[in-house]
């Protein structure tokens, strides 16, 4: 198994831990895996994107252009990488702010409401937790109990508190993840 | 099994200095290796091990103080990326002429001048050809993965140390923002001041009755006297010349046509060969580790073996391809690829290239 997506958005969304949170939840099932942010004035605001790669081969580039899987957060990204999702792949994207809507019938589209979804939880951060559950859903790549053990992990002590809520938020998006086409 | 960790290849590169035991790191920060120096000061090693970290005024300063402290017989790095390496050069000419070992990594960005931050691999010859005055030469590592940031910082004191030279990492901004899995080596103690004083004979860790003084310097008035230490200089690097060529090949056994890369463009072409063998196209990866010394009798061994071409895969305007030309000897077809100013070619891209350039040809 090999999958190559790319997660792009708006800086501050937490498009980048998203795609850090996924690949130590890769590290937490034995996979090979790499993580490849656009870096620079990016993380100043403006458009951020990060490309992931969970495998269970030696990953060869890390920089790709076609992705197995797309999940895109802001109108900006979603006129830049539509097109670059393989055909028969999968393109999850956030209705919120997109004016312009994907129009590929050779993909699988489905919606994920985060940012709705994320405040109604009553707190906006967990947002990107709400799209990885959408896409863990659609694709998945790793286990539930491994994204925790990864959160666990990374998170320093004094955050593990926090880890229910982010089980709440994927299991949001889980549950919320619809088929678009 | 040592500690897995998903890292930057800039943080790898940075904890694997204070496990390599080394006494100190002397830096500058500049995009895109800014994290080295951010990782260091957050990691705090002067309480884990004693190393210092010091973030000195300027690039040159830097670099100075690894000659000072290299003197000494200590382990010392620095990094930073091709504009402050450029700074750097004075002081890695004199670091060459002096035989000081020190390990430092530049992660490469686009330029000439202050270009870009983004990743490039025009550094090439900078790198490999000498940078500074004189004729002197540097090993030089060429890292593919957060992994080997991590490793090579370890093999790198290794060499500096066997050889008394300077050795650098060289990487870039795709290897050096990348995070990966790494599996981090067991911490080497630092040194202690005796054993300095045991195994260096030649560093300067104080005069003692009775024993000759040390002195380091790379100037020597008597023409005679310099172009004897040149000569020594010459044969220590055809020792290294014979003794530390490094190259991984990928599917090379029936390989028609090899695309030659080192660090990222590596991890590209790689892609770019599984394109190909998907297409029938018999293709292979011929990968740089040294790029000094530079695997060239390796290449042209594999070249007679039925090699119909090569392309040469740099994020330059084709610099390493010089090197490839003149070890293949006309053996088969060269051609050169890659993007440039801050532009990561694509695999696609870069198997496109073969086609047109060399096997459409």
């Amino acid at each position: 198994m090999t999958e190559e997506m790319i997660i792009a958005g708006f800086g501050g969304q937490g498009v980048l831990s998203m795609g850090k949170i996924l690949a130590y939840s890769g590290i937490m099932q034995d996979q090979e895996v790499s993580w490849m942010p656009s870096y620079g004035p990016e993380m100043r605001g403006g458009t951020a994107n990060v490309v992931v790669i969970v495998s269970d081969e030696r990953i060869s580039s890390p920089v790709l252009t076609v992705f197995d899987t797309a999940i895109i957060l802001n109108q900006q990204s979603m006129d830049k990488f539509e097109k670059s999702v393989k055909p028969g792949g999968v393109l999850i994207y956030d209705p919120n702010g997109i004016t312009h809507h994907p129009l590929r019938t050779d993909i699988n589209i489905f919606q994920i409401e985060g940012a709705r979804l994320a405040s109604e939880m009553g707190n906006a951060k967990i947002f990107n937790m709400v799209v990885l559950g959408a896409y863990l859903k659609v694709k998945p790549v790793v286990k539930i109990e491994n994204v925790i053990k990864g959160l666990k992990k990374s998170l320093p002590e004094r955050y593990h508190k926090l880890i229910p809520m982010n089980e709440d938020a994927l299991n949001m998006g889980m549950k919320n993840v619809v088929k678009y086409n | 099994m040592g500690e897995l960790k998903l890292m930057k290849g800039n943080e790898a590169l940075a904890e694997a200095a204070i496990r390599a035991g080394a006494d100190a790191y002397f830096g500058y920060p500049i995009t895109p290796q800014s994290e080295v120096i951010e990782y260091l000061m957050a990691e705090k090693p002067w309480e884990r091990t004693g190393m210092v970290v010091l973030q000195a005024e300027s690039e040159v300063a830097a670099i100075n103080m690894v000659y000072g402290a290299a003197g000494a017989g200590k382990r010392v790095m620095t990094s930073s990326s091709s504009p402050g390496v450029s700074l750097k050069q004075e002081g890695l000419s004199y670091i060459a002429g002096s035989e000081l070992p020190c390990v430092y990594a530049n992660v490469v960005r686009g330029g000439p001048g202050l270009g870009t931050i983004q990743p490039s691999q025009a550094d090439y010859f900078q790198s490999t050809k000498g940078g500074g005055h004189g004729d002197y030469r540097q090993i030089v590592l060429a890292p593919a993965s957060v992994q080997e940031m991590s490793d090579f910082v370890k093999l790198g004191f290794e060499l500096a140390f066997k050889y008394r030279i300077a050795v650098l990492i060289l990487s870039d901004g795709v290897i050096g923002q990348m995070m990966e899995k790494v599996e981090l080596f067991d911490p080497i103690p630092r040194m202690t001041d005796d054993e300095i004083v045991e195994k260096y004979p030649w560093a300067t860790t104080g005069k003692k009755k009775g024993t000759a003084r040390r002195i380091i310097t790379s100037l020597d008035l008597d023409s005679h006297k310099m172009e004897e230490h040149n000569h020594h200089l010459q044969a220590k690097y055809k020792t290294i010349s014979e003794n530390e060529v490094r190259y991984e090949l990928f599917d090379c056994d029936d390989a028609e046509y090899i695309f030659v890369a080192y660090g990222s463009s590596a991890r590209i072409a790689q892609k770019s060969v599984q394109l190909a063998r998907a297409k029938g196209i018999k293709a292979g990866l011929f990968r740089l580790i040294s790029l000094y010394p530079f695997p060239g009798k390796e290449m042209a061994a594999l070249c007679k073996k039925g090699v119909k071409g090569w392309l040469a895969v740099e994020m330059s305007a084709g610099q390493m391809v010089e090197d490839v030309m003149l070890s293949v000897k006309g053996c088969a077809k060269v051609a050169h690829y890659g993007r440039y100013g801050g532009i990561v070619h694509s695999p696609e891209e870069v198997l496109h290239a073969m086609e047109e350039k060399i096997i459409g040809e």
